[in-house]
């Protein structure tokens, strides 16, 4: 899998560094960073994404609202996405991925378990 | 540090091999059979004896080579097994060290990125609350003139819970600051209530023997039962890094507040000297 792009959604930017840090494991792959929900959005504008990580507090507008957004939009409802969040509780997971979620991480994250999960995510969707 | 892709490699080249090893030991075991089933079929003609003893001693010979050869094989091939679990291993470890390595590096980066205190603080939150995975803690300070400790920031504690100031050596968190040495359970932390005084983890934050505050990690996120190898890495890179993050962005806006009495005090004068 080369030249993935992904859009990281998080308002934290240790966390966006972290992210983008484990991505790169990716070949060739591009790195579009949004600090919440509104931000994201305006990024999927403009730009074609492979696929989605968001987290779900930030300020504006959270993950979930911007999970479901993204799954109503026809345009938009194709580009999987994982939520990457501290909000570990069996019903916050339920929720999120009853939204359209493809996959729920809690933190903190291990780098070669989101990298597994991506890969499986954009395999299934080939 | 050994390099992924070379252990990927390896790993690869010895799969190969094995493959081979099999295949070849098909064929080994195959020939043996053709040869034990021709060598059956001689001993069934007596009046081949004569003829074909020499030839069959031949064949014998060969049966007893390739069924030494066949042993060596699989010695071999169970080396390379073990070789194998031993790569496997290995991967795993290399891919836990790469995950803590970019935690700290990640985490190290973010603390000098700065020199704004609120920001450094936040920082420090987001790497206890991101990276460790603690859902409630806080951060303390020395204050030098009372040698007290003070808390600065705080998350996740009831709204109404007033903080003491902790005198250094009293409790656990007064002897971390006393003894520069980290205080944390090894074990399960669901059990432990949260309270202030009484921390799962404890970590001082120490600019050479200095210890100017201390972080106390009361409660675990809930899909977090224990600290890990990588937490202790953390509080050791937080221990030095934070400290030092801490205390230059202190000193710095300290430097800010004076520069900016310091202009407005010429200001004034330069204005007094003119209207003079």
């Amino acid at each position: 899998m080369e030249n993935l792009r992904f859009l990281i959604v998080e308002d934290s930017p240790t966390m966006r560094q972290l992210i983008s840090f484990s991505l790169k494991r990716f070949k060739g792959c591009k790195i579009v960073e949004a600090v919440d929900g509104v931000d994201a959005l305006k990024k999927l504008q403009g730009e074609e994404v492979d696929l989605i990580l968001t987290d779900i507090n930030m300020p504006v507008m959270d993950g979930l609202k911007l999970v479901t957004l993204v799954k109503q939009n026809p345009k938009l409802r194709d580009i999987p996405i994982i939520i990457i969040t501290t909000e570990g509780a069996q019903e916050d997971r339920e929720k999120g991925l009853s939204l359209g979620a493809e996959a729920y991480i809690s933190k903190p994250i291990q780098s070669s378990g989101l990298i597994k999960v991506i890969t499986e995510i954009l395999e299934k969707k080939k | 540090m050994v390099d992924e892709s070379d252990i990927f490699k390896k790993s690869q080249e010895f799969n190969e091999l094995i493959n081979q090893q099999k295949e070849f030991l098909q064929e080994v075991l195959k020939e043996n059979e053709k040869l034990r089933y021709q060598i059956a079929q001689l001993k069934s003609q007596p009046h081949n004896d004569g003829l074909f003893k020499e030839e069959i001693e031949v064949l014998r010979k060969r049966v007893e080579s390739l069924e030494k050869e066949k042993e060596e094989l699989l010695l071999r091939y169970q080396q390379v097994e073990e070789e194998n679990k031993d790569f496997a291993q290995r991967y795993i470890e290399v891919e836990e060290q790469n995950n803590n390595l970019a935690n700290l590096y990640v985490a190290s980066y973010q603390l000098h990125s700065t020199l704004d205190f609120q920001e450094v603080l936040h920082i420090v939150m987001e790497i206890v609350i991101n990276l460790i995975g603690a859902e409630v803690f806080s951060i303390m300070l020395l204050d030098e003139k009372s040698n007290e400790l003070v808390v600065l920031a705080s998350e996740g504690y009831d709204s109404d819970v007033k903080f003491p100031k902790i005198r250094i050596g009293d409790g656990i968190i007064g002897q971390v600051a006393k003894s520069g040495e980290a205080y944390y359970i090894n074990q399960a932390t669901k059990a432990y209530p949260v309270d202030f005084e009484h921390p799962l983890a404890s970590i001082p934050l120490k600019i050479k023997e200095n210890v100017i505050g201390v972080i106390n990690i009361s409660k675990l996120l809930i899909q977090k039962d224990a600290f890990t190898a990588v937490d202790y890495e953390l509080f050791s890179m937080l221990a030095g890094h934070a400290a030092t993050a801490i205390f230059s962005s202190k000193l710095y806006s300290q430097s800010e507040r004076k520069l900016s009495t310091i202009q407005s005090f010429l200001d004034l004068l330069t204005t007094s000297q003119n209207q003079g």
